[in-house]
C-alpha cells in the first residue's frame, strides 16, 4: 500500500483509467445481459400470469353460464312437461322441488306458480308466501315479456338474498309463470370457490354495480368495477378484459372481468399485483441482490487488479530507468577504458619525471655537496619541475573526472559548445598520437540545450572515439561541428576513415552489434547514444561513404523556452 | 654471467624521448651512474644520431609525435640488427610492447620506472650485445 501512496500522479491517473476500463467492461455487458433477460423474463411472467387470471375467468364465466342456463332449462321443463293445471297442485310442486332438490341439492330453494295478473296460484317451499302478489316485480314483468328471465339477486318478501329464474308459458290472459329460486349461498359458491393467492377474490356485479355475489373483503370503487364493466361492454369482441387500477391506498390490483347472463352481469376477478406477481418479485429480489453483489466484486476486483497494475508498472518503470543508467555508466566505463590507453601515457608521463627528478635530488644530497650554490639552484630546479609536472596530472585527472562522475540524469541547460570542447580536450593526446588534426568549427550563438550533461558528454565523447577509432591505422581529420537548423541543434562529428559499408550500415544502432574483435568492444555505444538523444526528443543520422569518410548528425530540438 | 664478458669502460647509450624534460632528468641521473648519455628528442633525431655514432643501448619511447616508436624500432634493427634497445612506455605492458619485443626489442619497461632496474636491464642489454660479437 506504501507503494502506491507514494505513486506519482502520473501512475494514480494510470491505475484510475485501468479501473473505469475494467469497470465499464466487466460492468456495462453484465448489465445489459441482465436488463434484456429480466425485461423478456417480465413481460413472458406477467403475460404467462394474466393469460392464466384470463383462462380461469373464462372457465368460471362459462361455468356461471352453464350454470343459470341450466337452472333455466330446468324450469322451463317443468312448465312445458306438466303444464299449469298439474303444477298448480300444491302437493305435485312439492314433489317436483323434492325431485330438483334431490337432483341439485340445496340449489332449489322454492317454486312458485303465478298466473298472468302476478297472484301465486300455487307454492312449494320452506316459506309461507301462499297468496304472494309479484305484479309489481321487475322479474315477473320481465317473464311475461321476455318468456323467460333470470333476475339479479334481491332480498324480496322473505328478506334474504335471493334471484329468481322464471319462464312463462301460455298467451295473454291464460298465460302463467313458472318461479323457482335459486340459494344465494349456493350460486354463491360457484363464485366464492375462485381464490388465487392471498389476496385472489372473485365476484359478480350487475348493471347498476350491485353485487351478485358475497363482495371483496377490501371496499372496492364500483365506479372502478364499471369502468371494467363499460369496456367490456363497450368492446365485446374482448370477452376477457384485463386492466390494473391502484385502489384509495396506492395498491394496485389487476382486474380480469367478463360478461356474463347475456351481458346483464359481470364477473370480475381481483388480486393485488404484488400478490399476483409476488414470485416475479422474489425473483427481481434475488437478481437485484446477486446484481449488486456482483457489481461489489467487480469494484473490488477491479479496484485492487488496477492498482496492482499501476503499482507494476511503476515498479516496471523504476527498474527499467535504473537499468537504463546501469547501462549508460557501464557503457561510459568502457568509453573511458577505451580512453585509458591515451590516458595513461599521458599521466604516466609526468610521473615518471617527477619520480626521476627526485632521485636527482636524492643523487645530489648524496654527494654532501648541497652547499655549493650550483646544486641548490639543481635542486631548486627540480623541485620546480615536480611541482610543473604534478600540476599536470592534476588536470589530467580532473578531465577524467569530469566524466567519471555518475550519471545522475539531472537536467540543466547545457552549453553544447562548452561539451565538444571537454571532450576535445580529453582526446587531443590520443588524437595528435594517432596523427590525427582536430577541428572544430562551433557556432557562436547556440541556444542552450536542456539535458543531462554527463548523457551529453558520453554521446559526443562516443562519436569522437569512434571517430578516433576509425582513423587510428592511417590518420586524418576530425571534425567536430555546432550548428543551429530552425528547431534544432545539430552536432556533427566527422571523420575522414575508411567508411562504414552499407550493409553494416543498417545496423550500428542495434545493442552489441560490433566490428571491434571480440573482448574490445561492447557494441553498446551506438545504441546507448540512439536512447539518450531519442528520450530527448531528438535522432542521429549518418552518411557514410567507403574510402571517404563518415559523418554522424546529432539533431536534438532546442527547448521551446530558450528558442 | 656479466662477469665472463669485458664491459665497455663506459657504456653509450641513446635515449629517444620526445618528452623533453623526462630526458634531460634521466640522462643526468644515468651519467652520475657512470653512462655515457646521448639525447634524442625525437624519431628522426634519434635515428640521425644512430647513422653517425656507434652506441652500446638505446632506451627508446614507444609513443612519440613525430613517429612512432616501433617504426623507430624497425629503422634501427636495419641500421644496426644486434643494437640492443630497450623499450619504454606510459602504457604499462601494451599490446605495443609486445609487438616491439616481438620485433627485436631486447626488453621493455613501463614508465615511471626504477632506476635501478633500468641501470640492471642496460647492463644485461649490454652485456648480451658483447656476448654476441665479443670482437666488436
Amino acid at each position: 500500500m506504501d507503494e502506491t501512496r507514494q505513486m506519482h500522479p502520473e501512475y494514480t491517473l494510470l491505475a484510475r483509467k485501468m479501473f473505469l476500463t475494467i469497470l465499464v467492461v466487466s460492468y456495462v455487458p453484465v448489465l445489459l445481459v441482465s436488463l434484456t433477460i429480466y425485461l423478456q423474463f417480465r413481460g413472458v411472467y406477467r403475460q404467462k400470469v394474466e393469460d392464466h387470471l384470463v383462462e380461469m375467468v373464462r372457465k368460471h364465466k362459462q361455468q356461471i353460464d352453464a350454470f343459470l342456463h341450466a337452472r333455466l332449462a330446468d324450469v322451463r321443463f317443468l312448465a312445458q312437461s306438466f303444464g299449469r293445471d298439474t303444477l298448480s297442485e300444491e302437493a305435485f310442486l312439492q314433489r317436483q322441488l323434492a325431485f330438483l332438490q334431490g337432483a341439485y341439492g340445496a340449489t332449489f330453494v322454492d317454486l312458485g306458480v303465478i298466473d298472468a295478473r302476478g297472484r301465486q296460484i300455487s307454492y312449494a317451499g320452506p316459506f309461507k308466501l301462499g297468496q304472494a302478489e309479484y305484479a309489481g316485480a321487475a322479474w315477473f314483468q320481465q317473464a311475461m315479456a321476455e318468456r323467460a328471465v333470470i333476475s339479479d339477486v334481491f332480498l324480496g318478501l322473505r328478506g334474504l338474498p335471493h334471484f329468481i329464474v322464471a319462464v312463462c308459458s301460455g298467451e295473454g290472459q291464460d298465460a302463467w309463470v313458472l318461479r323457482a329460486t335459486i340459494d344465494f349461498e349456493a350460486f354463491n359458491k360457484l363464485v366464492g370457490g375462485i381464490h388465487i393467492g392471498a389476496t385472489g377474490v372473485a365476484f359478480i356485479v350487475n348493471r347498476d354495480g350491485e353485487f351478485q355475489t358475497t363482495g371483496p373483503a377490501s371496499p372496492i370503487a364500483a365506479e372502478k368495477v364499471f369502468g371494467g364493466y363499460q369496456t367490456c361492454a363497450v368492446d365485446p369482441s374482448r370477452k376477457i378484459h384485463v386492466y390494473s387500477h391502484p385502489d384509495e391506498n396506492g395498491v394496485r390490483s389487476i382486474y380480469v372481468t367478463g360478461l356474463l347472463k347475456d351481458r346483464n352481469w359481470l364477473l370480475v376477478y381481483r388480486q393485488q399485483a404484488a400478490d399476483a406477481f409476488h414470485q416475479l418479485r422474489r425473483a427481481e429480489k434475488m437478481s437485484l441482490f446477486f446484481f449488486i453483489l456482483g457489481g461489489m466484486l467487480i469494484v473490488v476486483m477491479a479496484l485492487v487488479i488496477s492498482r496492482r497494475m499501476a503499482s507494476r508498472v511503476t515498479k516496471a518503470d523504476r527498474e527499467k530507468e535504473i537499468m537504463r543508467r546501469q547501462v549508460i555508466e557501464t557503457s561510459k566505463l568502457a568509453g573511458i577504458g577505451e580512453l585509458a590507453a591515451g590516458v595513461a601515457h599521458e599521466i604516466n608521463n609526468p610521473v615518471a619525471v617527477m619520480i626521476e627528478e627526485a632521485g636527482w635530488i636524492q643523487d645530489l644530497m648524496e654527494d654532501e655537496r648541497i652547499s655549493e650554490p650550483e646544486d641548490r639552484a639543481e635542486i631548486q630546479r627540480a623541485l620546480q619541475q615536480i611541482h610543473t609536472q604534478g600540476r599536470r596530472c592534476k588536470e589530467i585527472t580532473a578531465k577524467l573526472l569530469s566524466f567519471a562522475r555518475g550519471s545522475d540524469g539531472s537536467i540543466r541547460l547545457l552549453d553544447i559548445n562548452q561539451i565538444i570542447e571537454d571532450v576535445i580536450r580529453l582526446v587531443a593526446q590520443q588524437a595528435k598520437f594517432t596523427h590525427i588534426e582536430v577541428e572544430t568549427v562551433l557556432a557562436p550563438d547556440l541556444p542552450p540545450l536542456s539535458g543531462s550533461e554527463t548523457e551529453m558528454h558520453q554521446v559526443v565523447l562516443n562519436l569522437v572515439n569512434n571517430a578516433l577509432q576509425a582513423m587510428a591505422k592511417d590518420g586524418g581529420r576530425l571534425t567536430v561541428f555546432s550548428e543551429v537548423d530552425g528547431p534544432w541543434i545539430v552536432i556533427g562529428v566527422q571523420d575522414t576513415g575508411p567508411g562504414i559499408p552499407a550493409a553494416n550500415l543498417e545496423r550500428i544502432f542495434d545493442p552489441f552489434f560490433t566490428t571491434k574483435p571480440v573482448g574490445q568492444g561492447t557494441g553498446l555505444g551506438l545504441s546507448i547514444c540512439y536512447g539518450i538523444i531519442k528520450k530527448m526528443g531528438g535522432r542521429i543520422e549518418v552518411d557514410s561513404r567507403v574510402g571517404q569518410g563518415t559523418t554522424f548528425r546529432v539533431v536534438v530540438p532546442v527547448p521551446p523556452t530558450t528558442s | 654471467m656479466s662477469d665472463t664478458v669485458s664491459l665497455p669502460a663506459a657504456i653509450r647509450l641513446l635515449i629517444i624521448d620526445d618528452e623533453i624534460v623526462f630526458v634531460e632528468v634521466l640522462a643526468k641521473r644515468l651519467s652520475r651512474r657512470g653512462l655515457c648519455v646521448e639525447k634524442a628528442f625525437s624519431g628522426q633525431q634519434g635515428i640521425q644520431k644512430l647513422r653517425h655514432c656507434d652506441y652500446d643501448a638505446v632506451l627508446l619511447d614507444l609513443k612519440m609525435v613525430d613517429m612512432d616508436g616501433l617504426e623507430v624500432l624497425k629503422v634501427i634493427k636495419i641500421i644496426d640488427p644486434d643494437l640492443p634497445v630497450i623499450l619504454l612506455s606510459g602504457h604499462g605492458a601494451s599490446e605495443a610492447a609486445q609487438r616491439g619485443l616481438a620485433g627485436g626489442a631486447f626488453d621493455f619497461l613501463a614508465k615511471p620506472c626504477d632506476l635501478d632496474r633500468l641501470m640492471e636491464k642496460i647492463r644485461t642489454a649490454v652485456a648480451s650485445r658483447f656476448r654476441k660479437e665479443p670482437n666488436g
